[in-house]
């Protein structure tokens, strides 16, 4: 009979407890984005597809095009190329091309460099429909004609 | 036509406007009821809720019962025939009955029936007919499973709510509603009966199968129980259903214990009072669909240990009790 009152008790005031916990819910602010419209800033350690980082006082990238990047990376998803202008003496950058379907994004390439001409992107929230659209010519979205 | 309007005796012309008023209230308060579920099953969760369509979301129900209203009826194979299709319209027909005999204020009463306290709870156990049907009809496990819980659970709690609301019958010496709600003047009957209020409005969650005690409908084991192999206007057939059985449940509950639509005394009282009555039983509305997101799905043992070991007792000993005291 104590058990029963004792339930009984209990349950109820478990019950309370519980509106209390909903009720505090109900009156704080919502947590949730609305996505498409809002966003929330990208965190700092975040890795999107590596980029060319663009110097500022060249205006223009700093890749030798050693190739260092293309022959450490664990998945062999960068190509790169370089060109010879003539009458030039070094190499010149001519291709930079990442197949981001393989891409792990270890970072070793950003680590590797030798001239730190490498990062990670902010871009997020990739999705495509092809294959293709993730053959990222890395050196046109740098933007630089050189 | 006003010649034939004349011809007409009043009292028909006065029950045409209440049924075409009574149906537009049930869809009414549907649409209203689902908005509001969704809206604060969001914000009980810390989500917005609708959101995407019109302001906040707000045509979002009237566009879904369009979605429903287009989609196609899908029949399973074997299904039972002619019942299959009965069974939502068994749950969507009595829905308006009640309304007949609730007093909304003085004047906005369609008919006071000196046995409105019973007709309203037969009216109400047509639900588990429905329901029953509905799910012994569809040729599926789930929903056999889930109309044998609605009939066991509904059983049980219906003792519950006859024996609480006999308390205040016991009190009043009436089962007409008005007398009812005449008889709470001066003080609200919540303050002399708490237990017998408290019964009755766990009981009518139960009646209604609504979380914490929807298993004929849980998710989780059943799919959707009884009503898993209706889709389109069916399915929003029982959904309007159960919408409309918790506001009369809830307007029940505002006329026995809460004082009908006594309030603040407002002009034209007659008539506008009916806002009192409306505002108590939405509030009781919100209390139901907090309930439903704050605790979780009984065990079916639990459930009916809860209706014999506690609510019956209790009751029983409260309408004793309030028997002696009305007696001395």
């Amino acid at each position: 009979m104590n058990q029963y009152f004792s339930d009984l008790l209990n349950g109820a005031r478990s019950l309370i407890e519980g509106f209390g916990v909903t009720l505090k819910a109900l009156l704080s602010p919502p947590v949730t984005v609305q996505y498409p419209r809002e966003t929330i800033p990208v965190s700092a350690g975040y890795r999107g597809h590596i980029e060319l980082i663009i110097d500022e006082e060249s205006g223009s990238h700093r890749c030798i095009s050693c190739g260092t990047c293309a022959r450490t990376c664990p998945s062999r998803c960068i190509e790169v190329k370089g060109e010879k202008p003539e009458g030039g003496k070094r190499k010149e950058l001519a291709r930079f091309q990442l197949d981001f379907t393989r891409c792990s994004l270890c970072g070793t390439c950003v680590e590797v460099c030798p001239v730190t001409a490498l990062r990670f992107s902010r871009v997020y929230g990739q999705a495509g429909y092809t294959r293709e659209e993730f053959m990222i010519d890395v050196l046109k979205r740098a933007g630089v004609q050189k | 036509m006003m010649t034939l309007l004349q011809q007409l005796p009043p009292e028909c012309i006065r029950i045409v406007i209440a049924a075409a008023v009574v149906i537009g209230f049930v869809f009414a308060n549907a649409t209203v009821m689902g908005y509001l579920e969704r809206k604060l099953a969001g914000r009980f969760q810390r989500r917005l809720g609708p959101m995407e369509v019109g302001f906040h979301g707000l045509l979002q129900m009237p566009v879904d019962g369009l979605k429903l209203i287009g989609k196609q009826l899908t029949e399973p194979n074997n299904v039972g025939g002619i019942v299959f299709y009965l069974s939502p319209l068994i749950a969507m027909t009595p829905v308006a009955l009640p309304f007949l005999v609730i007093p909304f204020s003085p004047h906005l009463q369609v008919i006071d029936l000196d046995v409105g306290l019973l007709f309203i709870i037969a009216m109400i156990s047509f639900n588990t007919i429905a329901v029953f049907l509905g799910g012994w009809s569809s040729n599926n496990n789930y929903s056999m499973l889930g109309a044998m819980r609605s009939v066991a659970q509904n059983i049980s709690y219906e003792i519950p709510i006859l024996l609480s609301v006999l308390s205040i019958v016991l009190i009043t010496n009436s089962f007409s509603l008005k007398t009812i709600v005449l008889e709470q003047s001066r003080f609200w009957f919540v303050l002399v009966q708490p237990v017998a209020f408290l019964i009755f409005f766990i009981a009518g969650i139960a009646e209604t199968n609504r979380a914490p005690f929807d298993l004929p409908e849980a998710e989780s084991e059943l799919t959707a129980g009884f009503h898993t192999e209706y889709s389109g206007i069916a399915f929003s057939m029982f959904m309007i259903a159960e919408y409309t059985y918790i506001f009369i449940n809830c307007a029940l509950a505002t006329v026995l214990f809460f004082g009908g639509w006594h309030g603040i005394p407002l002009p034209f009282g007659e008539y506008s009072s009916c806002i009192w009555f409306l505002m108590k039983t939405y509030l009781l509305m919100f209390v139901i669909v907090w309930c439903r997101w704050t605790f979780p799905r009984v065990r079916f043992d639990q459930l009916m240990n809860f209706s014999w070991k506690y609510l019956i007792p209790f009751s029983m000993v409260n309408l004793l009790l309030t028997a002696i005291v009305v007696k001395l």
